[in-house]
């Protein structure tokens, strides 16, 4: 490899100008293009079920009675896994969801179990409930509202909210590991109350 | 949008799909361009796929290390095919150090490999783009112009548009250019240098970047710093050229 003559290190305006150019003009656009700190606070957000959005607000009866409002979770870390008792993948991740469930809970974790009652029987939700030992709260969605409007494309479909009610997270598909479900609450547990 | 394509009880990731399509379209590009500038096209395409395994695994192992407590309590989640525990920039330097490694030990001349990739990764680019359009990954800022989409619920600039544009101008630009088969290295920091301009240019309409201190955002301050090491290394690439004659080899 031949290394650079002294002479052609120097500046030379017709080879080095479009260099120099390009890069002033790249670092010029970076300061103009910058975001006022003061502007988009984060409860502007809008809501739609995807990462970085806030999440749709819904109500569902619980299968043990009462319902779960999901706007009054705020402050909470929330997740939320949309499932069916005929789906595999939902049935091989449920006892890593109730493992981190037991795991974290005490820290303030809420999880709902959203059940697609709409394709689902509640006779076949209380069995596969008792059957896996389910400890965390089972929400139906019985006419498919939740479904619609979180736009489920896949089972199980998880949603991890963050106390401020932004999804942090979406893992469609499954079954999620052990790993995955924690080191995503650990994330939204890790934010302040 | 259409992140998902479902085929019976399957459900097929279409964005992923599509990314990989510009793989393996980038990956045979890149194996006739080496032909051309007479490289072992099967060395290439050895080291690139060393360096993508090296990257996945690297990726895998930099997540757990970031969330160590959770895979000690569940170790057989290191195996899992999840792609969401998967840390990004630790699986490209995983990746990249892998490829240099294999390619210096096969004695692979750095600046007509590099050359030799350059069409295949530009072309890589564009699937990443369709993928992103695909998924509504990479979305663009919200506002309200004839050209604007509608996507999570407002109007937005069509982003993923942009950047398939701008990375088939970088094709175009690499596919054409004078430098292309002379194996000086140049046709690859074009692409690089390129890409790093169209990201810094069209970060500015992205709804989704990330804020750093002072409301910069964190890709155009990575790609300024790309951009500058490109243009460094162009220009004392050129000087040596120069020195040498403009023989063009190293």
């Amino acid at each position: 490899m031949t290394l650079p003559s002294k002479t052609s290190s120097k500046f030379k305006p017709s080879r080095d100008l479009p260099f120099a150019g390009v890069l002033l003009l790249a670092v010029v656009w970076t300061i103009f293009s910058r975001i006022p700190v003061d502007s988009a606070p984060r409860d502007e957000v809008p809501p739609s079920p995807r990462q970085g959005f806030s999440a749709p607000d819904f109500t569902a009866d619980l299968l043990d009675g009462g319902r779960v409002i999901l706007s009054e979770l705020r402050g909470q870390a929330v997740v939320l896994n949309v499932w069916a008792t005929w789906c595999p993948p939902c049935k091989a991740e449920m006892p890593a969801l109730e493992k981190v469930y037991n795991d974290f809970k005490e820290q303030g974790l809420v999880l709902i179990g959203l059940n697609l009652t709409s394709q689902d029987s509640e006779k076949d939700v209380i069995d596969f409930v008792q059957e896996f030992g389910l400890s965390f709260p089972v929400a139906l969605d019985r006419d498919g509202a939740v479904q619609r409007k979180y736009k489920i494309s896949g089972y199980p479909t998880t949603f991890f909210i963050d106390r401020e009610g932004i999804i942090q997270s979406v893992v469609v598909g499954g079954p999620m590991s052990a790993a995955l479900i924690q080191s995503k609450v650990e994330d939204l547990l890790k934010e302040t109350p | 949008m259409y992140p998902f394509l479902r085929i019976g009880p399957l459900l097929l990731n279409f964005s992923g799909l599509t990314a990989l399509v510009g793989i393996w379209i980038g990956l045979t590009l890149t194996e006739k361009e080496a032909i051309r500038m007479k490289l072992d096209p099967n060395r290439i395409s050895n080291m690139i796929l060393i360096g993508m395994m090296a990257g996945v695994a690297g990726a895998r192992l930099g997540y757990a290390l970031q969330y160590l407590q959770a895979f000690i309590s569940n170790p057989v989640s290191l195996f899992s095919i999840t792609p969401e525990t998967l840390l990004v920039w630790a699986g490209m330097l995983t990746g990249l150090l892998a490829a240099v490694f294999y390619g210096r030990h096969m004695g692979l001349s750095l600046r007509p490999t590099l050359d030799a990739l350059a069409p295949g990764l530009a072309i890589f680019m564009i699937g990443l783009g369709v993928s992103h359009f695909l998924s509504g990954n990479a979305y663009g800022a919200p506002v309200d112009l004839p050209w604007s989409i509608t996507l999570w619920s407002e109007l937005r600039h069509p982003s993923q548009v942009y950047e398939t544009l701008a990375a088939t101008l970088i094709f175009g630009l690499t596919w054409f250019s004078p430098t292309r088969r002379q194996g000086t290295g140049m046709n690859f920091l074009l692409v690089v240098a390129g890409s790093a301009c169209a990201r810094i240019f069209l970060e500015a309409f992205r709804g989704d970047s990330r804020i750093l201190i002072g409301g910069f955002r964190d890709a155009q301050v990575l790609s300024l710093v790309i951009l500058a090491a490109a243009l460094w290394m162009m220009h004392r690439w050129g000087e040596e050229r120069v020195a040498a004659g403009g023989s063009g080899q190293e």
